[in-house]
C-alpha cells in the first residue's frame, strides 16, 4: 500500500490553493493601469499596405453607408485618410512596419439617421505583419435573431448527448486498455481518426492501380467495412507494435512515450494522405432537419447513429458481463497476476482489448467524421476530451467511461450557453481539472485506484 | 545513554545534529532496562496500557472495497523495547504498519507518538518526528550508490534545498559531517567495503542492512522494520538480529512484522498478535505463544479457507501480488487480494 | 551546398534555441525528477505571452516584463502541480496536457484586445533590439540577419547559463534528492524528505526554463502566436530530450541541434526530390507531413530500442520506474 498516497488528503486546501494561484495567474494579464495601445513605434521598415473594409447598416437591411471618412493611423503615428464609396467599401493605402495599426471611423460624418450600435467602437487596433488588413464597424441596431438561452438548452442536450454517445465507444476502449494494460494511450486519438479516414475513402473511392478505375461502397456498406478494417488495424498494432513491448517488459511510462511516438506518426501519415484537407463525406452529408416537440431539430441520420452507439455500446456491456471472455476481461483489469494463476490467457485478452478497442474508436470516428469533417486533426481534437470523459467517470471504469462521455458531450454543448463556443472544448478540460482536485478517482472509480 | 554505545566517535556528531539531539538518549526513561520493567506484570489483553508508550493507536479502522483490513481498538507501543508484531497471512499487518507511519490514511481513528497526534500529518513528517519505517520489499535506490543511499538519510540538510543546492560552498561542510556518519554506520554494519557500489548490486540481506542503516541516519527514537528477515539467508540473519538488539540498547525503540517465530521469540520484549485486522492477543513471547487465542487464530486461518487455496501455486500468487502491492504498479486491487 | 548550410543555419536559429530550453525545462521534469509533463508548451506560452502583453499592451519595461513572465510561469506550475503531483504519475501528464491546451484556446479566442487571437502578439521587440550590438551591421552573416544574431549570441549564453546551473544542482544534495524520488519516492518520504514539496520545487524550475525558451523564440519571430505552442511544441521537445539522453546536463541541447539539422536536411532533400516526383506528391506540407511522421517513428524507435539515447546512461534513467 504505501505506493498509494491518499488522494482526497487536504481536501479543502488544495482547491484553495490553486484557486488563489490561478487568481494571481489572471491577476498578470489585468495588471493595473490603463492601457497605452499603440504608442509604440513601429519596428522594421515601413512597406506599403493597405486596409479594407465595408460599411453596412443592419437598421436598413444591410444597405451600404456611403461617404463615411475612416483614418488610419500607423504606428508611428503617421495618418492616412480615406472615405466610403456608393457600395460602403473603403480601401487605404499606407505605409507602417511592424506594429499596431489603428483605424478609426468617424461618427460625424454618417449620414443622417444611420448610427453607430449600441457600445461599439468607432476605433480598431489591428496587429500582426499582414500587408492586407481587414477591419469592420458595427452600424445599426444587432439584427441576428435573439432566443433566449433557454430556448436552446433542449436542442444543446439534445446534440449533446448524441456527441457524448459516439465518444462513449472511443472512451470505451480507452477505458478498457487502461484497465487491463495500465497504459495511458496518446494514440487512442488517432485511431478514432482511422474511422473517419477509412470511411470517406470507401466511401468516395480508392483508386486502383494500373486503371482509371475506382473502388467504392455505398456508406451504409462503408460502415462495416470500416468496422472491419479497423479490427485488422487493431490487430496489426497488437502484433507489430504493444504485443512486442509487452513481452520485453517495457514499462508504462515508456509505453505512454511510444503511444506519443504513434499519434505523431498516425497523425502525419493521415494528413499526407488528405494533404492538410478537411473532406467530407458524400452521402448523408446534409440531411433533412425534423421538429421534435418544437424543442429541438433532429434528422434521421442522428438517430441512426444513435441506436448504432446504443447497440453497440449494450453489446459491448453485455458480453462484458456475460460471457466467459467479458469476465475474463473484466478480471485481467482487477488483477492480472490473480488472472493468470487462474488459468486466463493475459496476453490474449489484453491482444483482443486492442483489436476491439480499435474498432470502437474507428466506428465512432465514422460518425464524428460528420460534425468534425474528415481532417487529420480529428484524433487531436477528441483526445483531451476522451481523457476527460475517462478521468470524469473513473479510469479504468467502463461503466465510468460511459458516464464520462456522456457528461463531457452534454457539458460541452451546454456550455456554449455561458462562454464563446471557440472555448466549449476549455470547458471539457477544465471539470477533468477540477475532478482531480475533489475526487481523483473519478465519479465511479475506486479511491484504491487513485494515487 | 551514550556511555553504552560502542562508537565513542558517534556520540559527538549525535550531539552535534540539531535532530538527533531528540534521540531518546538523552531520557532517563528510555534505558532498555527500564522499558522492560515497566512491561513486568502487565495484563495479556489486547490494548492494555503501558507505564511509558512511545505509540498510541486508537479505533484505527481502513475498509479496502468492503473488507475491514484493519480494525484496531487500541495499541500502545513500550518506550525502549523490542515489540514484535505478529499474525497469519492477510492479518492486516502491514496496512497497520502503513496507517501508523502514515503511509496510508485510515478511515478512522487516532494515533499518538509521543504523546503528539499524528492527524493528518504526513509521512514524511512523521520520520522527521523520529518515527522511521523500512519496507517489507526493500526500498534501497539502487541507482545511488551505498554511500549516496546514506546520505539521502540525514535530514536538515541545507545542501537539499534548492537555493543552496547549487552553491556547493554552503553544504560542503555539512556533507563532510554527514559522509562521516554514514560511514561509521557503515563500518557498525560491515557495509564499508560496498561505499562505492550501486546499491542494486547488494544481495538481498546486504539491502536490508543497507535500509536499516539509512533509516538510523534520520536518527529515529522509532524504528519500524516491515518484515526485516524477510529474504534474508541465515548467515546475515545471526547479524541482523544483533543490530536490531543493539538498537535497544542505544535506547530506541523497535517495532516490527515478522513471520520468523524464531526471531520473534529470540528479542522481541513484547509481542503483539493480529488476526482479520483485529489486535486478538499481547504480552511476553513465551506467553503469548501458548495462548490459545493466538494458536486458534494461526490454525484458524487455515480451516477457513478453501483447502485449493492452498496450492502452492496461489501462495506464489500471493507473494506476487504481495510485490505488486509494494512497487504499486499493479494497483490497489493486489492489496485489497492480499487483504482478503 | 544547401543540403548542408541550411541545416546548420537551422540547427542553431533562435527557434532550436527555444526548443533547447524547453528540452532542457522538461529534462527536470522528466529526466531528473520523472515527472510527466506533457504541457511544457504551455509553460513557454505564459511565459512569453506575459511578456509580450505586458510590454505592448502595459508599457512595462522590458526587464521587468521578463520577470512577470517568469511568474507566469511559476503560477502556472502551481495550477498543474497542486491537483496532481500526489497523484499517480499518468494524471499529471493528463492534466499538463490538458492546461496547456486550455491556454492555447484562451490565447486564440479571448481577450482578443489583449492577445489579438492568431495574429498573435508583436511589437513587444523595441528595447531587446536598441541593445543589439551588431544592429549596425550591414546584410547578414552566416545567413542570419543582426537580429538574429542578437538573439542567438543571448540565447545560446542562457542556455550556457542554465547547464551551469542544472550541472550544479543535479551534483548536489538537492539533485540527489530529486533523482531518488525518480527511482522510488516512498523510500525518499520514509526518511523524512517532503516529496510532494520537492517535486514542486523541480516543476517550478522546469517550468521557468521553458518560459526562457518562450522568450526566446518570442524574441526571434518577434511576435507571440497561439498556434505555436499546441501540443506538437511539447512533444517535439521530448522527442529531442529522448534524443539526447535524459538526465543528462547537455543533453537536450546537442538533441535540439542534431534535430533540428536532421529535419531541415529532410525538408531540403525533399524539396529536391520533389522536382522528379511527378504530381503533388510531394508538395511543400506534405514534406512537412513526411519529416514529422519520421519524427514520431523515431521518437517510438528511440523509446523501445534505445531509451537512453546517444549520449545517456541506460543504468541511470528510471524510464521504467511507475
Amino acid at each position: 500500500m504505501p505506493n498509494r498516497q491518499t488522494p482526497s488528503r487536504g481536501i479543502l486546501a488544495r482547491p484553495l490553493a490553486a484557486v488563489v494561484a490561478l487568481g494571481a495567474f489572471l491577476a498578470l494579464f489585468v495588471l493595473a493601469g490603463p492601457a497605452s495601445p499603440a504608442s509604440a513605434a513601429c519596428d522594421g521598415t515601413a512597406i506599403p499596405k493597405t486596409m479594407s473594409g465595408v460599411l453596412v447598416n443592419s437598421a436598413d437591411d444591410g444597405a451600404p453607408v456611403p461617404g463615411v471618412a475612416i483614418t488610419v493611423t500607423n504606428c508611428d503615428g503617421v495618418e492616412f485618410e480615406g472615405e466610403t464609396d456608393e457600395s460602403g467599401a473603403f480601401t487605404i493605402d499606407f505605409e507602417a512596419g511592424i506594429g499596431p495599426v489603428t483605424v478609426a471611423l468617424d461618427p460625424e460624418t454618417l449620414p443622417d439617421g444611420v448610427d453607430m450600435r449600441d457600445g461599439a467602437s468607432t476605433t480598431n487596433t489591428l496587429t500582426g505583419s499582414l500587408t492586407e488588413l481587414n477591419t469592420t464597424f458595427l452600424i445599426g441596431p444587432d439584427g441576428r435573431n435573439v432566443e433566449t438561452k433557454w430556448d436552446r438548452v433542449a436542442g444543446l442536450v439534445y446534440s449533446g448527448l448524441l456527441f457524448g454517445l459516439i465518444l462513449a465507444m472511443a472512451a470505451l476502449g480507452l477505458s478498457m486498455v487502461f484497465g487491463t494494460t495500465g497504459l495511458t494511450n496518446f494514440a487512442h486519438g488517432e485511431l478514432v481518426t482511422f474511422g473517419a479516414m477509412a470511411a470517406f475513402f470507401v466511401s468516395t473511392g480508392i483508386p486502383l492501380p494500373f486503371t482509371d478505375n475506382d473502388i467504392s461502397l455505398p456508406f451504409i456498406w462503408a460502415v462495416p467495412a470500416v468496422v472491419v478494417l479497423a479490427l485488422g488495424f487493431g490487430w496489426l498494432q497488437n502484433t507489430v507494435l504493444w504485443q512486442p513491448l509487452r513481452k520485453r517488459g517495457v514499462g508504462l511510462i515508456a509505453a505512454m512515450i511510444v503511444s506519443i511516438g504513434l499519434q505523431f506518426f498516425l497523425r502525419n501519415v493521415y494528413a499526407y494522405l488528405t494533404g492538410s484537407r478537411t473532406e467530407t463525406y458524400q452521402d448523408y452529408y446534409t440531411p433533412q432537419g425534423k421538429d421534435a416537440f418544437g424543442l429541438f431539430t433532429y434528422t434521421d441520420r442522428d438517430i441512426a447513429i444513435a441506436v448504432t452507439c446504443i447497440v453497440v455500446l449494450t453489446v459491448v456491456l453485455l458480453v462484458l458481463q456475460f460471457t466467459r471472455i467479458g469476465r475474463a476481461t473484466r478480471a485481467v483489469s482487477d488483477n492480472p497476476a490473480l488472472a493468470a494463476a487462474t488459468g486466463i490467457n493475459v496476453d490474449r485478452v489484453i491482444s483482443l482489448v486492442w483489436i476491439v478497442g480499435t474498432a470502437l474508436a474507428a466506428l465512432s470516428g465514422v460518425f464524428l467524421g460528420f460534425t468534425l469533417g474528415v481532417t487529420y486533426q480529428i484524433g487531436q481534437l477528441v483526445l483531451l476530451l476522451l481523457f476527460a470523459a475517462c478521468c470524469v467517470g473513473g479510469l479504468g471504469s467502463v461503466w465510468g467511461a460511459l458516464l464520462g462521455a456522456l457528461i463531457i458531450g452534454v457539458l460541452i454543448d451546454l456550455s456554449t450557453l455561458v462562454i464563446p463556443s471557440d472555448l466549449k472544448n476549455a470547458g471539457a478540460l477544465l471539470l477533468l481539472i477540477v475532478i482531480l482536485l475533489v475526487r481523483p478517482q473519478g465519479l465511479l472509480g475506486r479511491r484504491e485506484r487513485v494515487g | 545513554m551514550p556511555a553504552d554505545r560502542d562508537e565513542p566517535t558517534l556520540d559527538k556528531t549525535t550531539l552535534d545534529k540539531a535532530p538527533l539531539d531528540k534521540a531518546p538518549s538523552h531520557r532517563a526513561a528510555t534505558d532498555g532496562k527500564a522499558g522492560l520493567a515497566g512491561l513486568a506484570g502487565l495484563s495479556t489483553d489486547p490494548g492494555v496500557a503501558k507505564p511509558d508508550p512511545i505509540l498510541v493507536a486508537t479505533g484505527m479502522t481502513r475498509t479496502f472495497g468492503g473488507l475491514k483490513a484493519v480494525d484496531v481498538a487500541h495499541l500502545e507501543i513500550q518506550r525502549g523495547v523490542i515489540t514484535a508484531l505478529i499474525g497469519p497471512n492477510g492479518a492486516g499487518k502491514t496496512t497497520f504498519f502503513n496507517l501508523l507511519t502514515g503511509f496510508d490514511r485510515p478511515d478512522a481513528g487516532e494515533r499518538w507518538f509521543n504523546g503528539r497526534s499524528l492527524k493528518r500529518v504526513s509521512a514524511s513528517r512523521v520520520a522527521r518526528l523520529g518515527m522511521v519505517r523500512t519496507f517489507q520489499l526493500t526500498k534501497v535506490l539502487s541507482k545511488l550508490t551505498v554511500l549516496e543511499n546514506m546520505r539521502l538519510g540525514a535530514t536538515g540538510q541545507l545542501g537539499e534545498k534548492m537555493w543552496a543546492g547549487w552553491l556547493p560552498f554552503l553544504w560542503r561542510d555539512q556533507e563532510k559531517e554527514v559522509t562521516g556518519r554514514a560511514r561509521e554506520l557503515l563500518t557498525r554494519f560491515k557495509l564499508d567495503t560496498k561505499e562505492d557500489d550501486f546499491a542494486g548490486a547488494l544481495s538481498g540481506g546486504q539491502r536490508k542492512l543497507l535500509e536499516m542503516a539509512r533509516a538510523l541516519m534520520v536518527g529515529p527514537e522509532l524504528v519500524m522494520l516491515d518484515e526485516p528477515m524477510a529474504g534474508v539467508n541465515p548467515a546475515l540473519k545471526q547479524s541482523l538480529l544483533g543490530h536490531v538488539k543493539s538498537l535497544r540498547e542505544e535506547g530506541m525503540t523497535v517495532l516490527f512484522v515478522e513471520h520468523d517465530m524464531d526471531m520473534v521469540r529470540d528479542i522481541s520484549d513484547w509481542v503483539v498478535v493480529m488476526a482479520q485486522g483485529q489486535i486478538i492477543a499481547e504480552g511476553p513471547p513465551d506467553a503469548v505463544m501458548a495462548d490459545q487465542r493466538v494458536i486458534d487464530a494461526y490454525l484458524g486461518a487455515h480451516h477457513d479457507v478453501d483447502i485449493t487455496e492452498l496450492d502452492p501455486e496461489v501462495v506464489a500468487l500471493e507473494v506476487e501480488a504481495e510485490i505488486g502491492a509494494e512497487h504499486g504498479s499493479t494497483g490497489a486491487s493486489t492489496t485489497e487480494e492480499l487483504e482478503r | 551546398m544547401d543540403l548542408i548550410t541550411t541545416p546548420l543555419h537551422d540547427a542553431f536559429a533562435p527557434v532550436a534555441i527555444s526548443y533547447v530550453l524547453a528540452a532542457m525545462g522538461l529534462n527536470i521534469h522528466y529526466g531528473y525528477t520523472g515527472l510527466l509533463n506533457f504541457g511544457q508548451a504551455a509553460f513557454a506560452a505564459a511565459g512569453s505571452y506575459a511578456m509580450a502583453v505586458t510590454i505592448v499592451s502595459f508599457g512595462v519595461p522590458f526587464i521587468p516584463a521578463i520577470l512577470l513572465g517568469l511568474a507566469a510561469s511559476v503560477v502556472l506550475s502551481l495550477v498543474m502541480g497542486v491537483p496532481t503531483l500526489r497523484l499517480r504519475a499518468d494524471y499529471l501528464a493528463i492534466v499538463t496536457i490538458a492546461v496547456a491546451e486550455i491556454l492555447r484556446l484562451l490565447f486564440s479566442t479571448s481577450f482578443k484586445k489583449y492577445f489579438h487571437a492568431r495574429d498573435g502578439v508583436s511589437g513587444f521587440t523595441g528595447t531587446f533590439r536598441s541593445w543589439n550590438p551588431f544592429k549596425d551591421m550591414e546584410g547578414t552573416f552566416l545567413s542570419f540577419s543582426a537580429n538574429d544574431l542578437w538573439v542567438m549570441v543571448v540565447g545560446w549564453i542562457i542556455v550556457a547559463l542554465v547547464s551551469t546551473l542544472v550541472f550544479l544542482l543535479m551534483r548536489s544534495p538537492w539533485g540527489r534528492v530529486l533523482k531518488s524520488i525518480r527511482e522510488d519516492e516512498d523510500a525518499v518520504r520514509s526518511l523524512g524528505k517532503n516529496v510532494y514539496g520537492y517535486k514542486m520545487q523541480a516543476l517550478v524550475l522546469g517550468g521557468m526554463i521553458g518560459a526562457m525558451g518562450g522568450f526566446v523564440g518570442a524574441l526571434g519571430l518577434a511576435s507571440v502566436q497561439p498556434d505555436t505552442f499546441n501540443t506538437d511544441f511539447t512533444f517535439i521537445a521530448f522527442t529531442m530530450l529522448i534524443l539526447g539522453g535524459a538526465a543528462r546536463v547537455l543533453s537536450p541541447a546537442v538533441g535540439a541541434v542534431l534535430f533540428w539539422g536532421v529535419l531541415s536536411f529532410m525538408s531540403v532533400a525533399l524539396s529536391e526530390l520533389s522536382d522528379i516526383v511527378p504530381g503533388d506528391l510531394l508538395d511543400s506540407n506534405r514534406i512537412g507531413n513526411i519529416r514529422f511522421a519520421v519524427v514520431g517513428l523515431v521518437l517510438m524507435l528511440l523509446m523501445i530500442y534505445r531509451p537512453q539515447g546517444l549520449f545517456g546512461d541506460r543504468k541511470e534513467i528510471a524510464i521504467d520506474a511507475r
